[in-house]
């Protein structure tokens, strides 16, 4: 090996903690991008091909009864490639020792099982068409109760209450996010999906040579608006609840939202990451370089050429970044792997298809690569090219002059030892700078890492603390007279209900549309609430709508504008309402009005669609038991349920790519504050030991290091708060959907969290500076000529 | 005997360098030959010139004015590229500082200069020279200043050089080890002809060169032949 090679990997080894440590902050930017980009290709091929595979419909059209001799027609649509019909069904569920309410959706599956949506079956066998009492069960359902093939529990259907037998557990593209209809998140032990076969479903739910709901797909070239209007049109007098295309599919919905949130997140943090290392590095070389400005001066006076001095510098750099980058990307495979498992379990699918393609692993080096090459290539060049003459001279004395500090008044009290670090500071303003917004920068990471739960957090607060205030609530499986509501509030233990209505409609303003439900809510309710913008309550009014100011913005309505409110529920009535106000939801996007206005316009007898109550939890388990029993009955909700589920989920998603990305953070931040003091010994060892020799005790000579260390740190920390809830609003705002809308909100305990890990990183760093300052060996650091 | 061949020729050069915010005038218009195979020693106190004017010569700097040539070719305007061209065939350097690298072996430090010149010795034979054969493998910190500074010696001539130049080669030395890196500078000068230049500002290293040059304050005040040239091992300081 030639000998200038073999100085390389000498020097490699001479600065081995501060190789590490970079090699540390690249690994960490590759892992990061590794993580991200697998995780998210793992999940999307995955989709993909669980749609594909697996035949996801295309469109959905639900509706309340159609004879079957419908479907003939509905097939002649132009554009439609393939249409199933079927029957969904709401039930209650009653299993052993499990009291709190359980609802199921039964969907059927035709004899020949079903061509689109098909079902992945995970084990056991699909159910005998001529018995019926079997059903296969959704996986999380399954796995939350333990449930197996031969397992059974009884089911109320259309108020008849059957034992089911469970002949084997499944999957389905149509159910991969399975929400129960007016929860927040996915609750698997109280909501599952089940299969049915279609003639005994049509039997339990009085669907007899009838379907209630449509699927299908089209031809490549077909116009799905065209096609969903044709259909709406012929469904219209079957009480059509309006066709929608798979976009608006509320599994895939949610779907897509949480991976563009994770697309997202693919990009930002690898840069910000990648940005640090460059950074980092750009530190250190510079460093690297002004210790050997000397040697480089020999080799030039050898007959070195300035381009050999770069290319060695550049391979030494280049070692150490590859050590980075091989590690980062095994690292991050790793962890895509890890995260990808995770993400199963809550997603639902059946196989994970997951590549370590080799584009991500080339990306991945190029931009390591890029990132240390920019960093370093200028500080090299620079040194490379001084005269050798003045390279093996001992740098000028620096340039210090009186700092700005010191010509304010206080100054004149102050130590000669404060006035070196406010000089110091002072004197190149611009690497100040750039180690604070490095410090900064790993701060900010860390507050956007659990900024997303905080906001998350935040939503569930207002929901429960202000909006919701029932302990229970009750869905009719169609609308019934309002005298039901007596017989629940005759049950015992129930204190106070209040009714609800909820009509599906299609909102129309100009040429725009959107289709939701008209809630219908009674005068003076206090168990479920509209907010305004202060979070104050918003009267329902008689005379008028209250929309979501998301929807308001959708359909560009302003209070005072007059919307036309097709009902896809009894006469279909169209309505011309005005929009009195709008409300703050953060959740849905939802319509509201008075409960007797509602019915009265609807032109029916006062009906509702189920209640909210007030309940004494002594007397949950009757309530619960008599809810079961109740035909009309399609599912309850309760509102301690609700909130565990959401804590558990949340506890388990910040398992997930938060965490992964706040523990590579807090590496980020340590790697920076560490270097940073790091660098500052050496540079200043001389100095510090001639102070030792001049009489100063070892606690002032840290003072002086580590007083830089602690005032950058300091001011790095609320620059790094700022940047933090900039970078987490800026990701926010490109999450925005009608399922959802995350409002920017930072818990204080986040950035206690993030400033910790910077201040325990700035202590761990001084305390090895301060090892070093003990050891200094004052006649060997003067002997040493610069 | 024939007229001696002219290897440099220094005509006009001065030079300024700016320290900080200090202008300093190293040199205020030198005029100066050296001939081929010559032993030259340039005398004067610290701050004379001396170092200014070796570097200059050794393509380590640039003057400020005035001119230099290297066997006819300009110093004073060629290129950096030319610049390092000269160095690596032409020139060897020894510093008062031994400047070795310090994570190579003595063999390396060696090496790293064979290994881009022409026609170079083997690094051992070079070690040999100066007395070096059995501390090949060591790194500068296991060597003596004396051993240290004969490291940089046979890095210097490893290359066959034409010029050997060296700045304050035993400054760092007592007075035993100084002779012991003089006498290898005094054979390589006798076996391989090399020109060879050494600046100090000990006056009683001069009496073994063919010729003395006397710097003060950036000039030449006179320049000496030294008729009665004595060996480093009758030296004394």
């Amino acid at each position: 090996m030639r000998a200038i090679n073999r100085k390389i990997l000498r020097d490699l080894v001479g600065m081995r903690g501060q190789a590490l440590a970079i090699a540390l902050v690249v690994a960490s930017g590759a892992a990061t991008y590794i993580m991200s980009v697998s995780t998210l290709d793992a999940l999307e091929s995955t989709l993909a091909a669980y749609y594909r595979e697996y035949r996801f419909a295309d469109g959905f059209a639900p509706l309340k009864r159609a004879p079957r001799s419908v479907a003939a027609r509905l097939r002649e649509i132009p554009g439609i490639q393939m249409l199933e019909t079927r029957v969904l069904a709401a039930a209650n569920l009653t299993i052993d020792n499990f009291d709190e309410p359980v609802s199921a959706q039964i969907v059927s599956i035709p004899e020949s099982g079903p061509l689109l949506n098909a079902i992945y079956l995970r084990s056991g066998r699909m159910p005998d068409p001529s018995r019926d009492n079997e059903v296969l069960v959704s996986d999380s359902f399954a796995s939350a109760h333990q449930f197996r093939a031969g397992t059974h529990f009884y089911a109320t259907i259309n108020g008849r209450r059957r034992r089911l037998e469970i002949t084997g557990i499944a999957f389905s593209p149509e159910f991969i996010y399975q929400v129960q209809p007016g929860a927040l998140i996915p609750d698997f032990k109280t909501f599952g999906i089940l299969w049915m076969p279609e003639d005994a479903l049509a039997a339990a739910y009085d669907m007899e040579g009838a379907f209630n709901d449509v699927t299908f797909s089209i031809e490549r070239s077909a116009n799905i608006k065209e096609i969903i209007d044709r259909m709406d049109e012929i469904l219209a007098r079957y009480g059509g609840l309006g066709a929608y295309g798979r976009e608006d599919q509320l599994s895939n919905k949610y779907l897509s939202s949480e991976f563009d949130q994770l697309r997202q997140m693919a990009v930002i943090f690898p840069a910000i990451f990648y940005g640090v290392a460059a950074f980092l590095l750009n530190i250190v070389i510079t460093r690297v370089i002004a210790t050997q400005r000397e040697q480089m001066g020999v080799l030039k006076a050898f007959g070195y050429a300035t381009t050999d001095l770069v290319l060695h510098y550049l391979a030494l750099v280049a070692m150490i970044i590859a050590a980075g980058i091989a590690g980062g990307i095994a690292l991050g495979a790793w962890l895509g792997q890890a995260l990808g498992s995770l993400y199963m379990e809550y997603y639902r699918f059946p196989f994970l298809l997951f590549h370590l393609r080799p584009d991500m692993i080339f990306v991945a080096a190029l931009i390591s690569g890029v990132a240390a090459g920019l960093g370093t290539l200028h500080a090299v060049y620079r040194a490379a090219s001084l005269p050798p003459a003045v390279a093996m001279q001992p740098p000028v004395p620096p340039r210090y002059r009186r700092s700005f500090l010191e010509s304010l008044p206080l100054a004149r009290s102050v130590s000669q030892p404060t006035r070196m670090i406010v000089r110091n500071l002072e004197r190149r303003p611009l690497k100040s700078v750039l180690s604070i917004l490095g410090v900064a920068a790993a701060c900010a990471i860390l507050v956007v890492g659990t900024l997303f739960s905080d906001s998350v957090d935040y939503i569930v607060r207002i929901q429960f603390q202000f909006a919701q205030h029932d302990d229970l609530n009750v869905i009719f499986n169609e609308p019934a007279s309002a005298k039901a509501i007596s017989s629940l509030k005759a049950m015992p233990g129930v204190r106070y209900a209040e009714p609800f209505r909820s009509v599906p409609v299609r909102l129309r303003f100009e040429q725009r549309s959107y289709r939701t439900s008209i809630q219908g809510l009674p005068h003076g309710a206090v168990l479920r609430r509209v907010l305004d913008s202060e979070l104050k309550p918003a009267p329902v009014q008689e005379h008028g709508l209250l929309l979501t100011d998301y929807l308001a913005g959708i359909l560009h309505v302003r209070p005072g504008d007059t919307l036309t409110v097709e009902t896809l529920e009894g006469e279909r009535r169209v309505l011309r309402l005005p929009l009195v106000a709008v409300a703050k939801e953060f959740v849905g996007v939802g319509a509201y009005m008075e409960l007797e206005a509602l019915n009265c316009a609807m032109g029916e007898a006062p009906s509702i669609s189920g209640a909210y109550m007030e309940t004494d939890s002594e007397h949950d388990k009757e309530i619960y038991a008599e809810l079961r029993e109740m035909p009309r009955v399609a599912g309850a909700g309760v509102r301690a349920n609700a909130l565990r589920n959401f804590y558990e989920t949340m506890a388990k998603q910040a398992l997930t790519f938060a965490f992964f990305n706040t523990l590579l953070a807090a590496s980020i931040a340590f790697g920076v504050v560490y270097n940073s003091a790091r660098i500052g010994f050496s540079e200043r060892s001389r100095e510090l030991a001639s102070l030792r020799v001049l009489g100063f005790t070892r606690f002032e000579v840290a003072y002086i290091l580590l007083g830089e260390l602690a005032v950058l740190t300091v001011a790095a920390i609320p620059i790094g708060f700022f940047m933090g809830r900039g970078l987490g609003a800026f990701m926010i705002s490109n999450v925005q959907t009608d399922l959802f809308r995350v409002p920017v909100i930072v818990d204080p305990s986040t950035y206690a969290f993030a400033a910790i890990v910077v201040l325990a990183s700035a202590l761990i760093s001084g305390a090895g500076i301060l090892r070093k300052i003990y050891k200094l060996d004052l006649v060997e650091v003067l002997k040493v000529r610069e | 005997m024939a007229e001696p061949r002219r290897v440099f020729s220094a005509t006009g050069i001065t030079k300024v360098y700016h320290m900080g915010d200090v202008e300093v005038h190293a040199l205020r218009g030198v005029d100066l030959e050296l001939y081929a195979a010559e032993f030259t020693v340039l005398l004067g106190p610290s701050g004379s010139g001396k170092s200014t004017l070796l570097n200059i010569l050794g393509g380590l700097d640039r003057v400020t004015s005035g001119e230099v040539t290297y066997e006819g070719r300009d110093l004073s305007r060629a290129s950096e590229r030319d610049l390092t061209n000269y160095r690596r065939h032409y020139v060897g350097f020894v510093f008062q500082f031994y400047n070795l690298i310090p994570s190579l072996t003595a063999r390396e430090n060696v090496s790293v200069v064979t290994e881009i010149a022409l026609d170079p010795m083997r690094p051992e034979d070079a070690l040999e020279l100066v007395g070096l054969g059995d501390r090949m493998d060591h790194f500068p910190s296991q060597l003596s200043g004396g051993q240290q500074q004969r490291v940089a010696i046979a890095r210097a001539i490893a290359k066959r050089p034409a010029v050997l130049l060296c700045d304050e080669p035993t400054g760092a030395l007592d007075s035993e080890t100084g002779i012991v890196v003089l006498e290898a500078l005094m054979r390589v000068n006798r076996q391989m002809g090399t020109t060879t230049a050494i600046i100090t500002h000990n006056a009683d290293i001069a009496s073994i060169a063919d010729r003395v040059i006397y710097l003060s304050d950036g000039h030449i005040v006179r320049t000496e032949q030294n008729r009665d040239k004595k060996e480093p091992r009758d030296l004394h300081w």
